[in-house]
């Protein structure tokens, strides 16, 4: 095949539909941003999930000694050992308690660290600021409140935390969005692909002289087939170009720029992550068009 | 049995004398086509297009494809370029039975037939030599072929000098020429015409006609439909006549009709 001879052909059809395939790279960067978009908020449920979900249930902070003025049942300072004691043998004698993690304040602020280690505010929290806590893990998790009854204001507790409930609202809230994202994507994709199918279809039509002549003179099938499918592969591959700069800048814009200094508490994803799903977008990208022109052209352009 | 011209019309089981009897071996071999009792009915119509058609054409053979309108006879020459299948019987062509055909087979025949048509059919925006050299660039010749028989086909269909022009700058006459060029350029065996002649006027259509029976002494075989019965019996070809998709005439030699 001559890449000339069909170069020519490419840049001549798409030239000759310019509006049309500005429509179909917008509608494709669009679907694709939101497809990628949606995968990356899926990733960043899961870390959050995989980091939290099963290791704490429920946590019961202790007091320290900077909580004196201002939680209520730690007038007496930094809770003792010896309500320590009594309070994970109350725990061991409730039904519901599945294991106890003793977690020290020391090994709060390592794992505090570990886990923001590249955001900002790793530097801010000191060791002493942070609790001792037990991190209790149920056997049934919907019985929170049984813990909470039993610890909730006891002299040396400074709260009574469900975590799970806390993660629960955030990962409803991001797969709302997730869900959205899916319906606008789903949106998005079939106009995309009404597009590309009109686009290829004009396309077909306004140059059948040129392939009626190919077909009599005896072109394969593949030739005379060849620049429109290229054709959409290119205005696909353009439009997942634009999709990948979006999710490139809404993570650099959106996520590491303002909502890792706005939400403190969660990990974001990293870049790995991100880099990850860009291919993905350029493949689909280029294959969706290509292929949708194919189909096309078998009912428009009879070979 | 009737003997029209030198060619025998008849009744299969009839005897036909020794002398006139080809032996049929090698007559299946040098057939360029051969249709055996082809029937063609298009899809929701009725009324077959063709009826029940035999015959054979043999290599640089030059035959007129004669017949009223809606007689069958674009039908018959589409069989040929297989841009229509039988609905019966069996269409060889070259050697291929076109039944049996594979679609991705399909344009390696169709690089051995040529076509002209009524319409021309050049690209408007493309000079004279760049339609010629694009019936080569679509079947990947390489570049230093084209550059080559480009120019000497526009030389033997007379439109040397007029390489640069564009279609739209040329009369119909020299229209079809460069038509004729573009379907002659790769030596097909073959030449189809539909009504090559039917938008000239007689003066340019004796110049194709000569065009063409030159075309058809280099050894390529020419079928052409047309309804141009000055031409027709001037030429004295061999004629096929259609009527309603039947094959009713079939005489080397022949005139237009006897009606006429
Ligand atoms: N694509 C088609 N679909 C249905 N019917 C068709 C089609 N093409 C041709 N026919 C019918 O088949 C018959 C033969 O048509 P054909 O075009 O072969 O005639 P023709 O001899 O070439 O006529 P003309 O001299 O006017 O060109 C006609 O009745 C026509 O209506
Ligand atoms: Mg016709």
């Amino acid at each position: 095949m001559r890449a000339q001879f069909v170069l020519s052909e490419i840049s001549v059809g798409l030239r000759r539909n310019l509006t049309m395939t500005f429509a179909v790279i917008v509608s494709v960067a669009l679907s694709l941003a939101l497809a990628g978009g949606s995968l990356l908020v899926r990733e960043q449920v899961n870390t959050m999930k995989d980091y939290w979900y099963d290791k704490v249930q429920v946590s019961i902070f202790l007091c320290n000694k900077d909580d004196q003025d201002t939680v209520k049942t730690c007038q007496k300072g930094a809770a003792t050992d010896q309500q320590k004691k009594e309070i994970e043998a109350d725990l061991k004698k409730l039904p519901v308690v599945d294991q106890i993690y003793f977690e020290t304040s020391e090994q709060a602020y390592k794992r505090y660290k570990e886990q923001f280690k590249d955001s900002l505010i790793a530097g801010i929290v000191k060791p002493d600021q942070l609790q001792d806590s037990f991190r209790v893990k149920l056997k049934n998790p919907t019985k929170y409140k049984v813990v909470a009854s039993a610890f909730q204001g006891r002299p040396g507790v400074m709260a009574v935390q469900d975590q799970r409930a806390l993660l629960e609202n955030l990962f409803n809230l991001l797969n709302g969005m997730n869900r959205v994202a899916y319906v606008l994507m789903g949106l998005m994709l079939v106009v995309a692909l009404l597009l590309i199918v009109n686009t290829v279809r004009v396309s077909a039509f306004s140059r059948r002289r040129e392939t009626g002549i190919m077909r009599l003179v005896g072109a394969s099938g593949y030739y005379i087939q060849m620049p429109f499918i290229m054709e959409a592969a290119i205005a696909g591959l353009t439009g997942a170009g634009l999709a990948c700069g979006l999710l490139v800048s809404g993570k650099y814009f959106l996520v590491d720029k303002w909502l890792s200094k706005k939400v403190l508490l969660i990990n974001f994803i990293g870049w790995d992550q991100v880099v990850t799903v860009l291919p993905l977008v350029l493949v689909v990208g280029v294959l969706m068009p290509a292929i949708a022109a194919f189909f096309t052209l078998r009912k428009y352009l009879k070979v | 049995m009737r003997l029209e011209g030198s060619r025998i019309v008849g009744q299969p089981g009839e005897p036909v004398p020794a002398l006139l009897n080809p032996p049929r071996l090698a007559d299946r071999d040098a057939a360029v086509i051969r249709f055996d009792n082809v029937s063609k009915t298009y899809p929701k119509q009725t009324r077959p297009a063709l009826r029940d058609v035999s015959f054979e054409i043999e290599k640089g053979e030059f035959v007129f494809l004669v017949g009223s309108s809606g007689s069958g006879k674009s039908t018959f020459l589409k069989l040929i370029l297989r841009e229509e299948r039988a609905s019966q019987g069996a269409v060889h062509v070259l050697g291929k039975d076109l039944a049996r055909l594979s679609n991705w087979k399909v344009p390696q025949l169709r690089r051995q037939l040529g076509n002209v048509f009524q319409d021309f059919r050049l690209l408007p925006n493309k000079t004279v030599s760049e339609n010629v050299a694009f019936a080569l660039e679509v079947i990947g010749k390489p570049r230093a072929t084209i550059r080559k028989v480009v120019p000497e086909v526009l030389d033997l269909v007379g439109l040397g000098g007029k390489e640069d022009r564009m279609p739209g700058e040329l009369s119909g006459g020299e229209q079809q020429r460069v038509a004729i060029a573009r379907a002659f350029v790769n030596r097909p065996m073959l030449l189809i015409a539909d009504e090559p002649t039917g938008n000239l006027d007689p003066q340019t259509s004796v110049g194709i006609m000569k065009l063409l029976d030159r075309i058809n002494r280099t050894g390529t075989t020419v079928v052409m439909a047309t309804h141009d019965q000055q031409i027709v019996d001037q030429m004295r070809k061999r004629v096929i006549e259609l009527e309603k998709g039947r094959l009713v005439r079939d005489q080397s030699r022949g005139v237009y009709g006897y009606q006429h």
